[in-house]
Protein backbone atom coordinates (compact mmCIF):
# COMPACT_ATOMS: atom_id res chain seq x y z
CA UNK A 1 0.00 0.00 0.00
CA UNK A 2 1.41 3.33 -1.01
CA UNK A 3 1.69 6.29 1.35
CA UNK A 4 -0.74 8.27 -0.80
CA UNK A 5 -3.48 5.71 -0.46
CA UNK A 6 -3.05 5.48 3.30
CA UNK A 7 -3.44 9.24 3.52
CA UNK A 8 -6.71 9.04 1.61
CA UNK A 9 -8.03 6.30 3.86
CA UNK A 10 -7.20 8.33 6.98
CA UNK A 11 -8.76 11.44 5.47
CA UNK A 12 -11.88 9.49 4.54
CA UNK A 13 -12.24 8.07 8.04
CA UNK A 14 -11.77 11.52 9.59
CA UNK A 15 -14.42 12.91 7.23
CA UNK A 16 -16.88 10.19 8.20
CA UNK A 17 -16.29 10.87 11.90
CA UNK A 18 -16.78 14.60 11.36
CA UNK A 19 -20.07 13.96 9.51
CA UNK A 20 -21.28 11.70 12.31
CA UNK A 21 -20.33 14.32 14.93
CA UNK A 22 -22.29 16.98 13.04
CA UNK A 23 -25.28 14.65 12.82
CA UNK A 24 -25.21 13.89 16.56
CA UNK A 25 -24.80 17.58 17.39
CA UNK A 26 -27.78 18.56 15.25
CA UNK A 27 -29.88 15.81 16.78
CA UNK A 28 -28.96 17.03 20.27
CA UNK A 29 -29.90 20.59 19.37
CA UNK A 30 -33.20 19.47 17.82
CA UNK A 31 -34.09 17.41 20.91
CA UNK A 32 -33.11 20.21 23.28
CA UNK A 33 -35.35 22.60 21.36
CA UNK A 34 -38.23 20.13 21.51
CA UNK A 35 -37.73 19.73 25.27
CA UNK A 36 -37.80 23.50 25.63
CA UNK A 37 -40.88 23.82 23.43
CA UNK A 38 -42.53 21.10 25.51
CA UNK A 39 -41.74 22.94 28.71
CA UNK A 40 -43.07 26.21 27.28
CA UNK A 41 -46.30 24.42 26.36
CA UNK A 42 -46.70 23.07 29.91
CA UNK A 43 -46.14 26.59 31.18
CA UNK A 44 -48.82 28.02 28.87
CA UNK A 45 -51.38 25.45 30.00
CA UNK A 46 -50.55 25.82 33.73
CA UNK A 47 -51.00 29.58 33.40
CA UNK A 48 -54.29 29.02 31.66
CA UNK A 49 -55.41 26.98 34.65
CA UNK A 50 -54.28 29.64 37.13
CA UNK A 51 -56.43 32.11 35.19
CA UNK A 52 -59.45 29.84 35.30
CA UNK A 53 -59.36 29.19 39.06
CA UNK A 54 -60.60 32.62 40.29
CA UNK A 55 -63.46 32.47 37.77
CA UNK A 56 -64.48 29.02 38.90
CA UNK A 57 -64.28 29.95 42.58
CA UNK A 58 -66.43 33.05 41.96
CA UNK A 59 -69.05 31.03 40.11
CA UNK A 60 -69.26 28.33 42.78
CA UNK A 61 -69.31 31.00 45.54
CA UNK A 62 -72.51 32.41 44.09
CA UNK A 63 -74.30 29.16 44.91
CA UNK A 64 -72.32 27.69 47.81
CA UNK A 65 -70.93 30.61 49.80
CA UNK A 66 -70.40 28.55 52.97
CA UNK A 67 -67.62 26.41 51.46
CA UNK A 68 -65.21 29.24 52.29
CA UNK A 69 -62.51 26.95 53.63
CA UNK A 70 -62.26 25.08 50.37
CA UNK A 71 -62.06 28.32 48.36
CA UNK A 72 -59.21 29.57 50.49
CA UNK A 73 -57.38 26.28 50.21
CA UNK A 74 -57.57 26.36 46.40
CA UNK A 75 -56.46 29.99 46.33
CA UNK A 76 -53.46 29.18 48.56
CA UNK A 77 -52.42 26.24 46.37
CA UNK A 78 -52.66 28.48 43.33
CA UNK A 79 -50.47 31.16 44.92
CA UNK A 80 -47.88 28.56 45.91
CA UNK A 81 -47.78 27.09 42.41
CA UNK A 82 -47.31 30.48 40.79
CA UNK A 83 -44.43 31.15 43.16
CA UNK A 84 -42.67 27.84 42.58
CA UNK A 85 -41.86 28.13 38.89
CA UNK A 86 -39.26 25.35 38.80
CA UNK A 87 -39.66 21.61 38.58
CA UNK A 88 -38.93 20.27 42.10
CA UNK A 89 -41.45 22.45 43.97
CA UNK A 90 -43.84 22.89 41.09
CA UNK A 91 -45.18 19.37 40.65
CA UNK A 92 -46.10 19.17 44.37
CA UNK A 93 -47.99 22.49 44.20
CA UNK A 94 -49.68 21.44 40.96
CA UNK A 95 -50.89 18.20 42.48
CA UNK A 96 -52.37 20.19 45.33
CA UNK A 97 -54.26 22.41 42.88
CA UNK A 98 -55.57 19.37 41.07
CA UNK A 99 -56.87 17.87 44.32
CA UNK A 100 -58.47 21.16 45.33
CA UNK A 101 -60.17 21.57 41.95
CA UNK A 102 -61.55 18.05 42.09
CA UNK A 103 -63.12 18.77 45.46
CA UNK A 104 -64.48 22.06 44.14
CA UNK A 105 -66.17 20.27 41.25
CA UNK A 106 -67.42 17.57 43.61
CA UNK A 107 -69.04 20.28 45.76
CA UNK A 108 -70.75 21.64 42.68
CA UNK A 109 -72.41 18.24 42.21
CA UNK A 110 -74.59 18.98 45.23
CA UNK A 111 -76.07 22.16 43.69
CA UNK A 112 -78.30 21.39 40.69
CA UNK A 113 -78.79 25.10 39.84
CA UNK A 114 -75.05 25.63 39.74
CA UNK A 115 -74.43 22.49 37.75
CA UNK A 116 -76.96 23.55 35.14
CA UNK A 117 -75.77 27.14 34.82
CA UNK A 118 -74.19 28.01 31.52
CA UNK A 119 -71.23 29.83 33.07
CA UNK A 120 -70.39 26.79 35.17
CA UNK A 121 -70.69 24.38 32.24
CA UNK A 122 -68.39 26.53 30.10
CA UNK A 123 -65.87 26.78 32.93
CA UNK A 124 -66.05 23.08 33.55
CA UNK A 125 -65.34 22.37 29.87
CA UNK A 126 -62.38 24.76 29.89
CA UNK A 127 -61.03 23.26 33.10
CA UNK A 128 -61.42 19.69 31.90
CA UNK A 129 -59.73 20.60 28.61
CA UNK A 130 -56.91 22.45 30.34
CA UNK A 131 -56.30 19.53 32.70
CA UNK A 132 -55.99 17.16 29.78
CA UNK A 133 -53.82 19.62 27.84
CA UNK A 134 -51.50 19.83 30.84
CA UNK A 135 -51.36 16.05 30.89
CA UNK A 136 -50.68 15.89 27.15
CA UNK A 137 -48.03 18.61 27.36
CA UNK A 138 -46.38 16.72 30.22
CA UNK A 139 -46.50 13.50 28.22
CA UNK A 140 -44.83 15.20 25.23
CA UNK A 141 -42.25 16.91 27.46
CA UNK A 142 -41.32 13.71 29.30
CA UNK A 143 -41.12 11.86 26.00
CA UNK A 144 -38.66 14.36 24.59
CA UNK A 145 -36.67 14.46 27.86
CA UNK A 146 -36.35 10.69 27.71
CA UNK A 147 -35.06 10.85 24.13
CA UNK A 148 -32.59 13.60 24.95
CA UNK A 149 -31.35 11.84 28.08
CA UNK A 150 -30.99 8.55 26.23
CA UNK A 151 -28.91 10.17 23.52
CA UNK A 152 -26.78 12.06 26.01
CA UNK A 153 -26.26 8.93 28.07
CA UNK A 154 -25.38 6.53 25.28
CA UNK A 155 -21.87 6.00 24.00
CA UNK A 156 -20.34 7.37 21.76
CA UNK A 157 -22.84 10.23 21.37
CA UNK A 158 -22.14 11.05 25.02
CA UNK A 159 -18.68 12.30 23.97
CA UNK A 160 -20.21 14.96 21.72
CA UNK A 161 -22.84 15.81 24.34
CA UNK A 162 -20.18 16.32 27.01
CA UNK A 163 -17.96 18.36 24.71
CA UNK A 164 -20.77 20.83 23.98
CA UNK A 165 -22.28 20.91 27.46
CA UNK A 166 -25.61 19.13 26.85
CA UNK A 167 -27.05 18.03 30.20
CA UNK A 168 -29.81 15.51 30.98
CA UNK A 169 -33.12 17.14 31.92
CA UNK A 170 -35.48 16.34 34.75
CA UNK A 171 -38.82 14.58 34.22
CA UNK A 172 -42.07 16.23 35.21
CA UNK A 173 -44.02 13.68 37.27
CA UNK A 174 -47.63 13.47 38.43
CA UNK A 175 -49.69 11.83 41.16
CA UNK A 176 -51.80 9.39 39.23
CA UNK A 177 -49.65 7.28 36.92
CA UNK A 178 -52.58 5.77 35.04
CA UNK A 179 -53.91 8.85 33.29
CA UNK A 180 -56.88 7.41 31.53
CA UNK A 181 -59.60 9.82 30.51
CA UNK A 182 -59.40 13.46 31.55
CA UNK A 183 -59.29 13.62 35.37
CA UNK A 184 -62.22 15.95 36.08
CA UNK A 185 -64.53 14.67 33.36
CA UNK A 186 -68.00 14.80 34.84
CA UNK A 187 -69.86 15.55 31.65
CA UNK A 188 -69.66 11.97 30.35
CA UNK B 1 -42.41 6.57 12.31
CA UNK B 2 -39.71 8.33 10.28
CA UNK B 3 -39.65 5.40 7.82
CA UNK B 4 -43.42 5.76 7.59
CA UNK B 5 -43.11 9.44 6.66
CA UNK B 6 -40.40 8.76 4.08
CA UNK B 7 -42.41 5.89 2.57
CA UNK B 8 -45.49 8.10 2.27
CA UNK B 9 -43.55 10.83 0.51
CA UNK B 10 -42.09 8.25 -1.88
CA UNK B 11 -45.53 6.83 -2.55
CA UNK B 12 -46.93 10.26 -3.32
CA UNK B 13 -44.12 11.00 -5.78
CA UNK B 14 -44.76 7.65 -7.51
CA UNK B 15 -48.48 8.33 -7.74
CA UNK B 16 -47.94 11.75 -9.27
CA UNK B 17 -45.40 10.34 -11.69
CA UNK B 18 -47.84 7.58 -12.65
CA UNK B 19 -50.60 10.11 -13.28
CA UNK B 20 -48.32 12.26 -15.42
CA UNK B 21 -47.15 9.29 -17.51
CA UNK B 22 -50.70 7.98 -17.93
CA UNK B 23 -52.15 11.33 -18.98
CA UNK B 24 -49.15 11.94 -21.24
CA UNK B 25 -49.78 8.64 -23.05
CA UNK B 26 -53.48 9.37 -23.44
CA UNK B 27 -52.71 12.86 -24.73
CA UNK B 28 -50.15 11.50 -27.16
CA UNK B 29 -52.65 8.91 -28.46
CA UNK B 30 -55.34 11.55 -28.97
CA UNK B 31 -52.84 13.80 -30.69
CA UNK B 32 -51.90 10.97 -33.07
CA UNK B 33 -55.52 10.08 -33.81
CA UNK B 34 -56.50 13.68 -34.50
CA UNK B 35 -53.28 14.24 -36.43
CA UNK B 36 -52.48 17.18 -34.21
CA UNK B 37 -48.97 15.89 -33.60
CA UNK B 38 -47.25 16.72 -30.31
CA UNK B 39 -49.95 19.22 -29.37
CA UNK B 40 -51.98 16.50 -27.62
CA UNK B 41 -48.99 15.36 -25.63
CA UNK B 42 -48.13 18.92 -24.62
CA UNK B 43 -51.69 19.65 -23.56
CA UNK B 44 -51.96 16.41 -21.59
CA UNK B 45 -48.66 17.00 -19.82
CA UNK B 46 -49.77 20.54 -18.99
CA UNK B 47 -53.03 19.15 -17.60
CA UNK B 48 -51.17 16.49 -15.62
CA UNK B 49 -48.83 19.08 -14.14
CA UNK B 50 -51.75 21.33 -13.22
CA UNK B 51 -53.60 18.40 -11.64
CA UNK B 52 -50.58 17.31 -9.63
CA UNK B 53 -49.82 20.79 -8.35
CA UNK B 54 -53.50 21.35 -7.67
CA UNK B 55 -53.81 18.13 -5.70
CA UNK B 56 -50.68 18.90 -3.68
CA UNK B 57 -51.48 22.50 -2.79
CA UNK B 58 -55.27 22.54 -3.00
CA UNK B 59 -56.19 18.89 -2.47
CA UNK B 60 -57.32 19.46 1.10
CA UNK B 61 -59.71 22.22 0.01
CA UNK B 62 -61.13 20.05 -2.77
CA UNK B 63 -61.63 17.10 -0.44
CA UNK B 64 -63.23 19.28 2.25
CA UNK B 65 -65.52 20.93 -0.30
CA UNK B 66 -66.59 17.59 -1.76
CA UNK B 67 -67.57 16.45 1.74
CA UNK B 68 -69.41 19.80 2.18
CA UNK B 69 -67.36 20.38 5.33
CA UNK B 70 -67.70 23.72 7.13
CA UNK B 71 -64.97 25.24 9.29
CA UNK B 72 -66.13 25.81 12.86
CA UNK B 73 -64.84 28.35 15.37
CA UNK B 74 -63.77 27.69 18.95
CA UNK B 75 -66.89 29.51 20.20
CA UNK B 76 -69.19 27.21 18.24
CA UNK B 77 -67.54 23.94 19.28
CA UNK B 78 -65.35 24.50 22.35
CA UNK B 79 -65.18 20.80 23.24
CA UNK B 80 -64.06 19.67 19.78
CA UNK B 81 -61.50 22.48 19.54
CA UNK B 82 -60.13 21.67 22.98
CA UNK B 83 -59.72 17.99 22.14
CA UNK B 84 -57.99 18.73 18.83
CA UNK B 85 -55.66 21.19 20.53
CA UNK B 86 -54.85 18.75 23.34
CA UNK B 87 -53.90 15.97 20.95
CA UNK B 88 -51.88 18.34 18.78
CA UNK B 89 -49.90 19.16 21.94
CA UNK B 90 -49.47 15.45 22.67
CA UNK B 91 -48.21 14.80 19.13
CA UNK B 92 -46.04 17.93 19.08
CA UNK B 93 -47.61 19.36 15.89
CA UNK B 94 -49.42 22.67 15.24
CA UNK B 95 -53.16 22.61 15.85
CA UNK B 96 -55.02 21.56 12.65
CA UNK B 97 -58.07 23.42 11.37
CA UNK B 98 -61.40 22.01 12.52
CA UNK B 99 -64.34 21.21 10.21
CA UNK B 100 -67.79 19.72 10.59
CA UNK B 101 -69.51 17.61 7.93
CA UNK B 102 -73.34 17.74 8.02
CA UNK B 103 -73.95 13.97 8.12
CA UNK B 104 -75.83 11.81 10.60
CA UNK B 105 -73.44 8.85 10.34
CA UNK B 106 -70.60 9.11 12.88
CA UNK B 107 -67.28 9.37 11.03
CA UNK B 108 -64.19 11.57 10.64
CA UNK B 109 -61.22 12.22 8.36
CA UNK B 110 -58.04 14.26 8.15
CA UNK B 111 -56.55 15.92 5.10
CA UNK B 112 -53.73 18.28 4.10
CA UNK B 113 -50.18 17.96 2.85
CA UNK B 114 -48.16 18.17 6.10
CA UNK B 115 -48.74 18.88 9.81
CA UNK B 116 -48.41 22.62 9.14
CA UNK B 117 -51.27 22.48 6.61
CA UNK B 118 -53.66 19.95 8.09
CA UNK B 119 -57.39 19.82 8.73
CA UNK B 120 -59.56 17.45 10.74
CA UNK B 121 -63.23 17.03 9.82
CA UNK B 122 -65.82 15.20 11.90
CA UNK B 123 -69.46 14.55 11.11
CA UNK B 124 -72.32 16.07 13.07
CA UNK B 125 -73.31 12.51 13.96
CA UNK B 126 -69.92 11.86 15.56
CA UNK B 127 -70.24 14.94 17.78
CA UNK B 128 -73.70 13.90 18.85
CA UNK B 129 -73.01 10.25 19.64
CA UNK B 130 -69.53 10.28 21.19
CA UNK B 131 -68.51 11.26 24.71
CA UNK B 132 -65.25 13.06 25.41
CA UNK B 133 -63.07 9.97 25.80
CA UNK B 134 -64.37 8.45 22.56
CA UNK B 135 -63.91 11.74 20.69
CA UNK B 136 -60.33 11.87 21.98
CA UNK B 137 -59.76 8.38 20.61
CA UNK B 138 -61.08 9.34 17.18
CA UNK B 139 -59.14 12.61 16.99
CA UNK B 140 -55.96 10.83 18.15
CA UNK B 141 -56.35 8.36 15.27
CA UNK B 142 -56.64 11.27 12.82
CA UNK B 143 -53.69 13.03 14.47
CA UNK B 144 -51.59 9.90 13.86
CA UNK B 145 -52.51 10.06 10.15
CA UNK B 146 -51.35 13.69 10.14
CA UNK B 147 -48.03 12.96 11.86
CA UNK B 148 -47.30 10.00 9.55
CA UNK B 149 -48.16 12.03 6.39
CA UNK B 150 -50.86 9.50 5.50
CA UNK B 151 -52.93 12.59 4.77
CA UNK B 152 -50.59 13.56 1.91
CA UNK B 153 -50.99 10.26 0.05
CA UNK B 154 -54.68 10.05 0.85
CA UNK B 155 -55.41 13.57 -0.36
CA UNK B 156 -53.39 13.27 -3.57
CA UNK B 157 -55.06 9.93 -4.35
CA UNK B 158 -58.50 11.39 -3.66
CA UNK B 159 -58.02 14.38 -5.96
CA UNK B 160 -56.33 12.45 -8.79
CA UNK B 161 -58.96 9.72 -8.74
CA UNK B 162 -61.68 12.34 -8.42
CA UNK B 163 -60.31 14.12 -11.47
CA UNK B 164 -60.17 10.85 -13.43
CA UNK B 165 -63.80 10.10 -12.56
CA UNK B 166 -64.85 13.61 -13.59
CA UNK B 167 -62.94 13.40 -16.88
CA UNK B 168 -64.40 10.01 -17.78
CA UNK B 169 -67.91 11.28 -17.11
CA UNK B 170 -67.19 14.37 -19.16
CA UNK B 171 -65.96 12.34 -22.13
CA UNK B 172 -68.81 9.84 -21.97
CA UNK B 173 -71.42 12.58 -21.75
CA UNK B 174 -69.93 14.58 -24.58
CA UNK B 175 -70.04 11.49 -26.72
CA UNK B 176 -73.57 10.64 -25.60
CA UNK B 177 -75.03 14.04 -26.36
CA UNK B 178 -73.07 14.23 -29.60
CA UNK B 179 -74.50 10.81 -30.43
CA UNK B 180 -78.07 11.89 -29.75
CA UNK B 181 -77.62 14.86 -32.04
CA UNK B 182 -76.44 12.53 -34.78
CA UNK B 183 -79.40 10.25 -34.45
CA UNK B 184 -81.65 13.21 -35.01
CA UNK B 185 -80.30 13.45 -38.52
CA UNK B 186 -77.41 15.82 -37.94
CA UNK B 187 -74.90 14.71 -40.55
CA UNK B 188 -71.73 16.10 -38.98
CA UNK B 189 -71.55 13.35 -36.29
CA UNK B 190 -69.51 10.18 -36.33
CA UNK B 191 -66.22 11.99 -36.89
CA UNK B 192 -62.93 10.95 -35.34
CA UNK B 193 -63.36 13.39 -32.47
CA UNK B 194 -66.45 11.71 -31.11
CA UNK B 195 -64.99 8.28 -31.60
CA UNK B 196 -61.95 9.28 -29.61
CA UNK B 197 -64.06 10.83 -26.85
CA UNK B 198 -66.10 7.67 -26.62
CA UNK B 199 -62.98 5.53 -26.54
CA UNK B 200 -61.45 7.55 -23.69
CA UNK B 201 -64.64 7.45 -21.69
CA UNK B 202 -64.91 3.72 -22.18
CA UNK B 203 -61.29 3.10 -21.31
CA UNK B 204 -61.67 5.11 -18.12
CA UNK B 205 -64.78 3.17 -17.23
CA UNK B 206 -62.88 -0.08 -17.67
CA UNK B 207 -60.02 1.42 -15.67
CA UNK B 208 -62.20 1.99 -12.60
CA UNK B 209 -61.41 -1.41 -11.01
CA UNK B 210 -57.74 -0.90 -11.75
CA UNK B 211 -57.87 2.54 -10.17
CA UNK B 212 -59.52 0.97 -7.14
CA UNK B 213 -56.65 -1.49 -6.95
CA UNK B 214 -54.18 1.38 -7.09
CA UNK B 215 -55.92 3.09 -4.19
CA UNK B 216 -55.72 -0.12 -2.20
CA UNK B 217 -52.02 -0.40 -2.89
CA UNK B 218 -51.37 3.24 -2.05
CA UNK B 219 -53.37 3.33 1.15
CA UNK B 220 -52.90 -0.11 2.60
CA UNK B 221 -55.23 -1.43 5.26
CA UNK B 222 -52.29 -1.77 7.58
CA UNK B 223 -52.02 1.94 8.10
CA UNK B 224 -55.47 2.00 9.70
CA UNK B 225 -54.22 -0.47 12.30
CA UNK B 226 -51.08 1.62 12.62
CA UNK B 227 -53.01 4.85 13.16
CA UNK B 228 -55.23 3.07 15.70
CA UNK B 229 -52.12 1.99 17.61
CA UNK B 230 -50.38 5.36 17.38
CA UNK B 231 -53.56 7.14 18.38
CA UNK B 232 -53.82 4.90 21.42
CA UNK B 233 -50.23 5.81 22.21
CA UNK B 234 -51.19 9.49 22.19
CA UNK B 235 -54.21 9.15 24.48
CA UNK B 236 -52.63 6.27 26.47
CA UNK B 237 -56.16 4.87 26.51
CA UNK B 238 -57.04 2.30 23.79
CA UNK B 239 -60.59 1.62 25.10
CA UNK B 240 -61.60 5.17 24.05
CA UNK B 241 -61.18 4.51 20.34
CA UNK B 242 -62.46 0.93 20.71
CA UNK B 243 -65.69 2.22 22.20
CA UNK B 244 -65.99 4.84 19.45
CA UNK B 245 -65.52 2.20 16.75
CA UNK B 246 -68.18 0.04 18.40
CA UNK B 247 -70.63 2.96 18.19
CA UNK B 248 -69.67 3.56 14.57
CA UNK B 249 -70.22 -0.12 13.75
CA UNK B 250 -73.63 0.04 15.41
CA UNK B 251 -74.55 3.04 13.24
CA UNK B 252 -73.29 1.53 9.97
CA UNK B 253 -76.82 1.44 8.55
CA UNK B 254 -76.94 5.24 8.26
CA UNK B 255 -75.93 6.27 4.73
CA UNK B 256 -73.44 9.06 4.00
CA UNK B 257 -74.52 11.14 1.05
CA UNK B 258 -71.31 13.14 0.73
CA UNK B 259 -68.98 10.11 0.61
CA UNK B 260 -67.76 8.80 -2.72
CA UNK B 261 -65.34 6.24 -4.08
CA UNK B 262 -62.58 8.81 -4.53
CA UNK B 263 -62.57 9.85 -0.87
CA UNK B 264 -63.78 6.67 0.88
CA UNK B 265 -60.25 5.72 1.96
CA UNK B 266 -59.81 8.96 3.91
CA UNK B 267 -62.58 8.31 6.41
CA UNK B 268 -62.09 6.74 9.82
CA UNK B 269 -64.50 3.95 8.95
CA UNK B 270 -65.65 2.79 5.52
CA UNK B 271 -68.52 5.12 4.49
CA UNK B 272 -71.45 3.90 2.42
CA UNK B 273 -74.05 5.76 0.40
CA UNK B 274 -76.41 2.80 0.55
CA UNK B 275 -78.94 2.58 3.33
CA UNK B 276 -78.69 -0.51 5.53
CA UNK B 277 -75.84 -2.89 6.24
CA UNK B 278 -74.97 -3.71 2.65
CA UNK B 279 -72.77 -1.66 0.35
CA UNK B 280 -73.12 -0.76 -3.31
CA UNK B 281 -71.33 -2.90 -5.90
CA UNK B 282 -68.76 -0.26 -6.76
CA UNK B 283 -68.40 0.65 -3.10
CA UNK B 284 -67.42 -2.89 -2.27
CA UNK B 285 -64.82 -2.73 -5.03
CA UNK B 286 -63.36 0.39 -3.45
CA UNK B 287 -63.35 -1.05 0.07
CA UNK B 288 -60.14 0.17 1.68
CA UNK B 289 -60.67 -0.41 5.39
CA UNK B 290 -60.00 -3.49 7.48
CA UNK B 291 -63.11 -4.93 9.16
CA UNK B 292 -64.08 -2.74 12.10
CA UNK B 293 -64.45 -5.76 14.42
CA UNK B 294 -60.81 -6.66 13.82
CA UNK B 295 -59.73 -3.11 14.70
CA UNK B 296 -61.75 -3.19 17.91
CA UNK B 297 -60.27 -6.57 18.83
CA UNK B 298 -56.70 -5.30 18.37
CA UNK B 299 -57.40 -2.20 20.45
CA UNK B 300 -58.81 -4.33 23.22
CA UNK B 301 -55.68 -6.46 23.26
CA UNK B 302 -53.35 -3.46 23.77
Amino acid sequence: MSAGMATWIVLGALGAIALWAVWVFNRLVALRNRVEAGWAQIDVQLRRRYDLIPNLVETVKGYAAHERELFEEVARARARAIEAAVVPGLDEAENEITRGLRRLLAVAEAYPDLKASEAFLALQEELTATESKIAYARQFYNDQVMRLNTLIGSFPASLIARAFGFRPREFFSIDDPARGPAPVDLSG
Amino acid sequence: MYEQIAANKRRTALLVLGAVVFLGLVGYAIGRLLEAGPLGLALALGLAAAMSLGSYYGGDRIVLASARAREVSREEEPRLHNIVEGLAIAAGVPKPRVYIVPERAPNAFATGRDPEHASIAVTQGLLETMNRVELEGVIAHEMAHIVDRDILVGTVVATLVGAAVLLSEFFLRTWWWGGVGRRRGDERGGGPVELVLFAIGLVMLILAPIVAQIIRLAVSRNREFLADAEGALLTRYPPGLASALRKIAAASGIPMRSANNATAHLWLAQPSRVEGERMGLLERLFQTHPPIEERIRRLEEM
